[in-house]
């Protein structure tokens, strides 16, 4: 209830976007190949002409891209058919296109033809180790109990992972060890290590002398690269649909999806350049030009940071302040009060902003309900304190020189809390500030855009260029406050006591 | 006039009045005296209807204090407590108007009273604009007392007023204060530990020990004719030894 009203003041605050002509609204998770992706399909939609485009990409995670489709937030995005069965429909027995088609119709929502590549699991060895043993399948590997195998932290707890693999094909290693993903391949080409987990796209298979050895006894469920779209855009926009098919379906191999990944992962050139000139409308672009493009958005993000956190801000004060004074007004209530509130601060701030997205969707509104609600902790519980905290005779003067009421906060108690109230809302700004960079996993903007895109890309220039800009203006803030404590903290209270 | 009929108040386990029954006559300047725990403030508190009575009663000029007659009897009350529990935020003129603010006085009439007071309490004008933080403890207790007399209340009560001062200062606001309630013709109950205050204040003397009356009576009466050897023990403890007696 009170969420909905912050919800309609959130959303009052918010310009409404331009809507003369239809939008479609991408999304893409936060891992290199569902940028590009994402990027392929939105430069065919733009050429198409039909529509405009609107990016949401770099949303954290199944769940919240998903849930922001379902929810009609989204009108497509790429993903796997595996993930469909698994994790969608929650039935990993859907395994063909046909039975999974009937079932997300359901749902109103459109599979398209796969896009040719399959990004799953798989094993791999150096190349010299493979021609040196012979190996091109896993089952080449029986017997090998010699080798090392180095795998991802999750390979080897999944029953789709090492457990079932090693009963399906009778393997047995002298050693299994784990690693980060990332590291698995300079760890490989070390000669530390035999047998490395990968996923087929990996932008590294284009580059190194490495072989995958392939599933021939069929182990590895399918995870071919699909759109999942709306029904509602593909019968409102046919000819953008018909056209992405048209350009995407059957077209990307793994070996081609691969060398895309790798010109993004490897060469750091940004996800739009690589789609551009896999689609032959631009050429490789220098690494001067990203750069660049990354400071020409920085203005923008900076807007957009400053919005997330300006708003989010002004709500949890107006909130925030108020319930403090009822928490210290009525004692019991404000005990479960500020429970309530601390219990709202252990939610991961992640969770927080992915369970807004059932209730008000993908974009800045749920991050600016989510934030604010995030800030809320520290300036209640600053306000509780300052007031429960004063002088008990400063109190009792007040009530015998005839105080009471709205006189009694304003010209007495909020004034001499006043410097215990401002500290907790200065912490709340900081915090904000930090915390806002999440707001981009659920399309909310700001600089965390910049942070998410570079994890997602494993460029430290992007992650640098979101977080560098992020500290800034934490501190600016900071900076911000010690001057408004000069005009908020009444000068009396700023004075050090004479000494006796 | 204030009358305490067999009160007592407890917090907790501590058992700050038991059965003390009081009366303070119009226009005098009662003194409770007392150490620490005796329970002098919350007589004090219970007048002001800070603190409820768990038993007994209290009333001033007539009225048992309670919830429903608190607010009318705290107005005709100026109430000072040591070092003057001045709000740091507000100046000394912000301080000393605020009861007069709080009942809708005009701007230029609490200036006016704030500038007759401190000609009264001998208050130098251009410190009215300074801020609690910049006074000595000596001034802050007059801005107490300023702002305890502001509405012109009938009754006064003081809580250790002079308490935190020096000795030097602490005599000669004594003086004034003497001066000054025979003067402005105040009912006054004055709580302190100091039995040379007691002395030289008090009309009449009620020595409080553990929650309950030792005795009633002028100074004359306690030194001279003490209900029991307690009396007699706190008026000593507090003489100067025989050995400094030449000095004085």
């Amino acid at each position: 209830m009170a969420g909905t009203l912050l919800a309609t003041a959130l959303m009052a605050a918010v310009p409404a976007g331009a809507a003369e002509q239809p939008v479609v609204r991408i999304g893409s998770k936060s891992f290199t190949e569902s940028y590009i992706l994402a990027e392929l399909v939105a430069q065919i939609v733009e050429q198409a002409g039909e529509a405009r485009v609107d990016r949401k990409f770099g949303l954290g995670g199944t769940g919240i891209v998903y849930n922001a489709l379902a929810g009609g937030e989204l009108d497509v995005y790429p993903e796997y058919t595996g993930t469909v069965a698994r994790m969608i429909l929650k039935d990993p027995g859907v395994t063909t296109l046909d039975v999974m088609r009937t079932r997300v119709a359901e749902r109103g929502l459109v599979v398209s033809a796969p896009l040719g590549f399959d990004n799953a699991y798989a094993l791999a060895v150096s190349r010299a180790t493979a021609e040196r043993l012979g190996l091109r399948t896993l089952s080449d590997l029986r017997g090998h109990r010699e080798l090392t195998a180095l795998f991802d932290p999750g390979f080897l707890d999944r029953d789709d992972g090492w457990p079932g693999l090693r009963r399906h094909y009778g393997l047995d290693f002298r050693d299994v060890r784990i690693m980060e993903h990332a590291l698995a391949y300079r760890a490989l080409a070390s000669g530390k290590v035999d047998v490395i987990t990968v996923f087929t796209t990996d932008g590294e298979l284009a580059r190194e002398a490495v072989t995958v050895l392939a599933d021939d006894r069929k182990f590895f469920p399918d995870y071919a690269a699909v759109l999942l779209a709306r029904r509602a855009f593909v019968e409102q926009q046919p000819r953008a649909w018909a056209a992405v098919e048209r350009r995407l379906a059957g077209r990307l191999d793994n070996a081609t999806m691969a060398r895309l990944n790798a010109e993004v992962d490897l060469d750091h050139q940004s996800a739009a350049a690589v789609a551009k000139s896999f689609l032959g409308t631009g050429r490789r672009e220098a690494g001067s030009e990203r750069r660049a493009a990354l400071l020409r958005e920085l203005p923008a993000l900076t807007l957009q940071h400053l919005v997330l956190v300006g708003v989010s801000m002004a709500v949890a004060v107006a909130l925030g302040v108020p319930l403090g004074i009822l928490a210290a007004r009525r004692r019991r209530l404000g005990q479960v009060e500020l429970m309530g509130v601390g219990v709202l601060q252990t939610i991961p701030a992640l969770a927080l902003l992915s369970f807004m997205i059932p209730l008000f969707g993908i974009g800045r509104v749920p991050a600016l309900v989510a934030l604010s609600l995030y800030a809320l902790l520290p300036i209640v519980r600053n306000t509780y304190a300052g007031l429960v905290s004063l002088d008990p005779q400063l109190v009792d003067i007040a009530a015998v020189i005839g105080l009471d009421g709205a006189k009694r906060l304003g010209w007495v108690e909020l004034p001499l809390a006043s410097v215990t109230i401002l500290a907790g809302i200065k912490t709340a700004a900081v915090l904000t500030v930090g915390t806002a960079t999440l707001a981009a996993f659920i399309g909310g903007g700001g600089y965390g855009t910049l942070i998410v895109t570079g994890l997602a890309l494993n460029d430290a220039a992007t992650i640098l260029a979101g977080a560098i800009p992020s500290a800034l203006m934490a501190l600016a803030v900071h900076g911000l406050f010690e001057a408004l404590d000069r005009l908020a903290v009444p000068r009396g209270l700023r004075i050090r006591a004479s000494p006796r | 006039m204030i009358v305490l009929r067999d009160v007592s108040k407890r917090f907790g386990i501590y058992q700050a009045l038991d059965g003390v029954s009081l009366t303070v006559a119009p226009h005098t300047t009662h003194v409770l005296l007392g150490g620490s725990g005796s329970g002098k403030s919350t007589v004090l508190r219970l007048v002001l209807g800070l603190v409820p009575a768990d038993t007994g009663e209290v009333a001033v000029d007539g009225v048992p204090v309670g919830p429903a007659t608190r607010r009318d009897i705290q107005r005709r009350i100026g109430y000072v407590v040591q070092e003057g529990a001045l709000y740091p935020h507000l100046t000394t003129a912000g301080n000393v108007g605020l009861p007069a603010r709080a009942r809708g006085w005009s701007a230029a009439a609490i200036e006016a009273r704030v500038n007759e007071l401190a000609r009264i309490v001998d208050f130098r004008r251009p410190l009215l604009e300074r801020y609690p933080a910049e006074l000595s403890g000596g001034q802050r207790q007059r801005v107490g007392l300023m702002r305890a007399l502001v509405l012109d209340p009938p009754v006064l009560l003081l809580d250790e007023p002079l308490g935190a001062l020096d000795p030097i200062t602490r005599t000669e606001l004594q003086g004034e204060l003497v001066q000054m309630f025979r003067e402005l013709r105040k009912t006054v109950v004055l709580v302190t530990h100091d039995v040379r205050e007691a002395f030289v204040l008090g009309t009449n003397i009620t020595l409080l020990d553990a929650g309950r009356v030792v005795q009633h009576g002028t100074f004359d009466d306690l030194a001279r004719r003490p209900a029991t050897p307690l009396v007699t023990e706190f008026l000593r403890a507090q003489t100067p030894p025989s050995a400094m007696a030449e000095y004085f």
